[in-house]
């Protein structure tokens, strides 16, 4: 099996995967107790659970680093990464539409029937509809998230970002290696910067204008859709640290960088899905 | 001897099959057999009815004529009785013959099934509007030309549902406060629902709509006749989903007058679905 | 299905005993380990099954609590379908889809032991759930809003357990594409595929479209249950029936996930018991296609009484009307391929028969359903029961039957017995019947599902549909019996044990297939 079987590398028998599934058991196990005031007890499985799985990522994504480095991977294997990598972005594009989609419902269909004809005149009688609302049974006042402040200032930070780690895959194709470590540090600060701009707009939100996750249909879709795409940046921000790190030690070439392009795809979906929040999250 | 013991066999299978046969009987003439739609009291109830006794010849017919192939090839070219397989395996002609046909067959039956559906949702001009809001567990009914309010609650003793005692003929499908209704007259039924969802299913009625919390959805029905005609919620909501029975009373139009009269002196003391509910039970 | 040990991997230092399980890399074993999940799973889902109908068996109340009784509901429905059926068919996937397009494994052997032992602990939350404080989920499988926000801490386990089946759901897709797409021998065009791959290639399409929306609609669930959201409650502006439209926006195409990689096995089966090509293959892919994009154009037929506009239902009834006609070019196509054959009836040919029969049955009540007025009729009855038995259990699950009898041979080297494969069949076939064919007129009666008691009029269906659901279990227990059997004492299968199969595993691979297949790729002509 480590043998490269027809040139197509099959890797041996492995106990990551295994590892992997112990601790996403702990993680979920841990985030009901967790959400069920489960104590201590929730906390000790919930860490255990994501502590495993940090060790397994490294682990996992370890030796498949080790792996690619000593080149096992023909263009085979990496047109099958590509594959997997689009289909995968692919997953989560609809995974943002549900939340999207949940978005425009709301918007466009459910509010407005709330305010219309017998609904109104029988359940809700004094109910006017004028995004952004929370909605006609809550009562407390917020003020919305303005476009123009922050969240313009966020978008020119992203869009820039995409630019810098194009910058440094031109580099790494011309074996520039001074400059793609400077693109990607680059990028990565640039989304530091991002989060933490975000961080500091959702203390704000909670602080100042009373825009809360439990303000009806405005609150839940901002909140669900800013933070899952928060989370993606995170995440994002992370494997470029990887990828920055291992620019540093000297991996990839010129050929053979498949994980730098990944992680680059993979930041530019974040970016277009930050371009669709910006325009009908902020703007609209 | 041989012979003799296998008849002997065969003969104790066939006493055994026509024993079970025979003790099953009595089940025939016991059983309610019903294997249609209970019978419809309104003019859509029987058009309903019409448009599926449209669809099921349709598939009966397409359904007898394809295994009829296949029961043909099944029988006349199988190996066992020396068939030779033939190679063909495309032919765009049939092809394009049995995607255009069937097509065509649905488009006609979309069309009665369009009409019917029109005539279905056309609420407008009812002669009288009842709002039902669901509840875990009973209805709530509001008379909104009358002020007539009160809530419908399963009237089967606990007993019987335990099996402590005989079970009587509308087992669960009677209730405290029946919905009283005029013959003849178009009902507008306005549902809602407090909590979870509901569905107000009357089925002679032709009537099932889902009760939305927090929205107002409509349907309607024209009774033909008097009588008392019985459904039960149809959407899952919770422990005694199957125990939120519907009763309609439909009755002449003087009986109905009366009942009305009735009612009024009966004090309706709470709103019933309001506002005030709906927020309550959101927090 | 024990995937022998072929003679040559003894190079590799593999782990034995249960550690080869757990840590393997190869497809037949993961492919092994998918299908006795799936048949576990299986019993689980068939003895909530009969908990049912037992409890349906007469009225009143007499084995459960009412809101035990929705729990099984809740969990016979989401085991079948997420534990038993689809990990079938996964199954069939890893085990066969490198063998029929030539490839030495799966694209990514690793991430696939990984799909597989992601749905231990999915299986263990889910069915745990029914030891948690407040007892298991008790919304139906479709788990609508806002019922689920009321329930305890069992709907988070099963919130939970969805989530990684989902993940391993998406990255078995993947794999199965990639696979497909990249690994496919030479000469081995996509229009020469064996259909069973390409139904695979659809569905895995199909199931990394729709997953994640799932995932969504239950982390919607799981926010506004704990974390304030109002997305399914209008005082907030939300509303329930958005659930239901992004819930069916996944379970349309999800029915289809199950329906068409079964279609993939009967395309096998078919063919190679009639001794005869599969008839209008070009036309069976398209249509196959054509079933997966209306999938995702359909799904509000299982809302026509929430009260949506009527534009939108007649949009709604035109659209899923319109699937009958793919699904009949495949009907008629697998008509057309036995007609004129050379035909002979082994178990995998008789449970196929056994699937084009009653799947078109199951079709055509789809067909009456998808008819407004009718089905406003119909919805929420045990006419729908009926409906998706036939075209899940008789459909789906028969085809996975036929499956597991058609590639037995192959698989474990050994040959089931014929004898008892075709009483298997016959029972299945008659008790399915006695158990579903009475919930049609139970259904048209007006008899609500997912209630634990009902009214007189329902009684003597019941009572028969009880004792053909008991008869079908039993049955599937003996299934259980021939398998072991044929594990133990089968005879020495040979290579092509079946005349008229003639894909890559049975003309190029020994019975059983080693356990490293085509380290060098065929060639296909
Ligand atoms: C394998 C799964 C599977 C498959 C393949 C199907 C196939 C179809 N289903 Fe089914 N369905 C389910 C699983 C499936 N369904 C499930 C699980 C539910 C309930 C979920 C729940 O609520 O819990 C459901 C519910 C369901 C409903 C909602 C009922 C309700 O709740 O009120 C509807 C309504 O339209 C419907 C329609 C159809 C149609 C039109 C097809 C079509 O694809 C069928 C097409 C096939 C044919 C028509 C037969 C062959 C065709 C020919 C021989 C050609 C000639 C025919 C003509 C010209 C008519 N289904
Ligand atoms: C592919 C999926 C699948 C499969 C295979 C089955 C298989 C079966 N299903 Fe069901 N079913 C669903 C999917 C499936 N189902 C779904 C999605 C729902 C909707 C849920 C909801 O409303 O939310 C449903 C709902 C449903 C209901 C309606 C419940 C209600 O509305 O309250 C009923 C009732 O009869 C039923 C019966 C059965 C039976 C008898 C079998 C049989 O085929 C099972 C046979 C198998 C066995 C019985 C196991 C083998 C035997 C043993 C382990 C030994 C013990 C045996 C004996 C002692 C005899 N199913
Ligand atoms: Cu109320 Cu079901
Ligand atoms: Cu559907």
């Amino acid at each position: 099996m480590s043998s490269q079987t027809g040139g197509y590398y099959l890797p041996a028998p492995s106990h990551w995967p295994i590892v992997g599934s112990i601790g996403i058991f702990f993680l979920a196990l841990g985030a009901v107790l967790m959400m069920n005031d489960g104590g201590a007890t929730a906390t000790v499985v919930l860490t255990t659970g994501a502590a495993i799985i940090t060790y397994m990522m490294f682990g996992w994504f370890g030796t498949v680093i080790r792996e690619s480095e000593s080149g096992k991977y023909n263009e085979q294997v990496d047109v099958s990464y590509r594959w997997a990598m689009g289909w995968f972005i692919f997953s989560e594009v609809m995974f943002f539409a549900c939340f999207f989609g949940a978005l425009f419902y709301m918007r466009v269909l459910s509010l407005p029937w709330l305010a219309e004809a017998d609904t109104q005149a029988l359940l809700w009688p004094d109910f006017q509809n004028t995004w952004p609302i929370s909605g006609p049974g809550l009562s407390e006042k917020f003020t919305p998230m303005g476009a123009w402040g922050i969240p313009a200032f966020n978008t020119l930070l992203l869009l820039s970002s995409g630019v810098t780690v194009t910058w440094a895959h031109w580099a790494l194709k011309k074996e520039k290696r001074a400059q793609l470590i400077w693109g990607l540090l680059a990028t990565v600060l640039l989304g530091v910067v991002f989060l933490g701009f975000q961080v500091y707009e959702y203390a704000h939100a909670y602080k100042d204008l009373n825009l809360t996750l439990e303000q009806g249909a405005y609150g839940a879709t901002f909140y669900m859709l800013t933070g899952f795409h928060g989370f993606h940046v995170t995440i994002g921000t992370i494997m470029l640290i990887v990828m920055l790190l291992r620019s540093i030690y000297g991996h990839f070439t010129p050929r053979n960088h498949f994980a730098f392009e990944a992680v680059s795809w993979y930041w530019h979906f974040v970016d277009v899905v930050w371009l669709g929040l910006f325009v009908v999250v902020y703007w609209l | 001897m041989k012979e003799w013991d296998s008849m002997k066999v065969a003969s104790s299978k066939f006493k055994l099959i026509g024993t079970l046969l025979f003790l099953a009987l009595p089940c025939l003439s016991f059983a309610a057999w019903n294997m249609d739609f209970q019978p419809g009291n309104t003019l859509l109830a029987h058009d309903i009815r019409e448009l599926h006794v449209i669809v099921m010849v349709i598939c009966v017919i397409i359904f007898v004529g394809v295994f009829a192939f296949m029961f043909y090839a099944i029988f006349k070219h199988r190996k066992s009785v020396g068939h030779q397989a033939a190679n063909f395996h495309e032919n765009t002609t049939v092809e394009i013959i049995w995607t255009v046909i069937p097509f065509f067959i649905l488009a006609g039956l979309a069309w009665p099934a369009t009409e019917t559906l029109l005539a279905m949702r056309d609420t407008s001009t009812p002669d009288m509007t009842i709002k039902a809001t669901g509840y875990q567990w009973k209805w709530g009914y509001e008379y909104l030309d009358e002020g007539i309010q009160f809530y419908s609650t399963l009237a089967t003793p606990q007993e019987q549902i335990n099996g402590t005692e005989k079970k009587t003929e509308n087992y669960l499908l009677e209730v405290d406060n029946p919905v009283v209704v005029p013959v003849g007259k178009k009902v507008r039924v306005l549902t809602t629902a407090n909590d979870v969802l509901h569905a107000w299913y009357v089925p002679a009625l032709a009537v099932k709509q889902d009760a939305v919390p927090g929205f107002i959805r409509d349907t309607w029905f024209k009774a033909e006749e008097t009588g008392v005609f019985r459904g039960q919620c149809a959407e899952l909501c919770g422990k005694l989903h199957g125990f939120m029975p519907i009763v309609v009373h439909v009755v002449t139009q003087e009986d109905y007058d009366i009942w009305v009269s009735e009612q009024k002196n009966k004090v309706a003391s709470r709103h019933i679905g309001g506002k005030d509910e709906l927020v309550a039970g959101a927090n | 299905m024990e995937a022998a040990h072929a003679h040559d991997d003894s190079h590799d230092h593999a782990p034995s005993g249960l550690m080869r399980y757990v840590t393997t890399t190869n497809h037949k074993d993961i492919g092994t380990m998918y299908l006795w999940f799936s048949f576990t799973m299986f019993l689980v889902g068939g003895v909530m099954a009969l908990t049912i109908r037992a409890e349906l068996f007469q009225p009143g109340l007499q084995l459960v609590r009412p809101e035990f009784f929705n729990t099984m509901t809740t969990l016979h429905g989401l085991v079948m379908v997420f534990g038993a059926i689809m990990p079938a068919f996964v199954g069939f996937a890893n085990w066969q889809i490198p063998l029929m397009i030539g490839a030495p494994d799966m694209a990514f052997p690793r991430m696939n032991n990984w799909s597989f032992w992601l749905l231990p602990p999915a299986a263990i939350l889910l069915v745990g759930s029914l030891f948690a404080p407040g007892g298991g989920p008790g919304a139906g499988w479709t788990l609508y809003a806002p019922l689920t926000v009321q329930q305890g801490m069992g709907m988070d386990l099963t919130i939970f357990a969805i989530h990684i089946l989902g993940m391993s759901s998406i990255m078995g897709s993947i794999n199965i594409v990639t696979t497909i797409l990249n690994m496919r021998a030479p000469g081995m065009t996509l229009m020469k595929m064996p259909l069973f791959v390409w139904t695979w290639l659809i569905t895995a399409y199909l199931l990394i479209a729709v997953m994640p929306v799932l995932a969504g609609a239950v982390t919607m669930t799981l926010t506004d249950r704990h974390f304030g959201t109002h997305f399914f409650n209008p005082a907030g502006g939300g509303d329930p029936v958005m659930f239901q439209h992004i819930f069916w926006f996944f379970g349309h195409p999800e029915v289809y996930i199950i329906a068409i990689p079964a279609f993939g096995v009967v395309s096998q089966v078919l063919p190679a018991f009639s001794r005869k090509p599969l008839f209008g293959y070009p036309s069976m892919v398209y249509a196959t296609a054509s079933i997966a994009i209306l999938s995702f154009l359909v799904w509000a037929h299982h809302m026509y009484t929430v009260g949506m506009p009527v534009e939108a239902q007649l949009y709604y009834m035109f659209a899923t009307m319109l699937i009958a006609v793919p699904t009949g070019v495949k009907v008629f196509n697998w008509v057309a391929t036995m007609w004129k054959g050379s035909l002979t009836f082994e178990t995998p040919m008789l449970f196929a028969i056994g699937f084009l029969f009653l799947f078109t049955l199951g079709g055509f009540t789809g067909l009456v359903l998808s008819v407004v007025p009718v089905d406003v009729q119909l919805h929420d009855t045990y006419y729908v029961v009926a409906h998706f038995h036939y075209v899940m259990v008789a459909g789906a699950l028969f085809s996975a039957f036929a499956g597991v009898y058609f590639w037995l041979p192959k698989w474990i080297g050994k040959m089931y017995d014929e004898k008892l494969g075709k009483i298997h069949f016959w029972l299945s076939i008659v008790f399915f019947n006695v158990a579903f064919f009475p919930q049609h007129f139970l259904g048209l009666a007006g008899m609500p599902r997912r209630i634990p008691d009902y009214s007189l009029q329902f009684v003597d269906f019941n009572m028969i549909s009880s004792i053909g659901a008991f008869g079908f279990g039993l049955s599937q227990v003996f299934f259980l019996y021939v398998l072991l059997k044929a594990i133990k004492y089968g005879e020495k299968a040979p290579q092509r044990p079946w005349e008229g199969a003639d894909t890559l595993e049975w003309t190029h691979l020994p019975s059983p297939a080693p356990y490293h297949s085509f380290e060098k790729a065929p060639q296909v002509k």
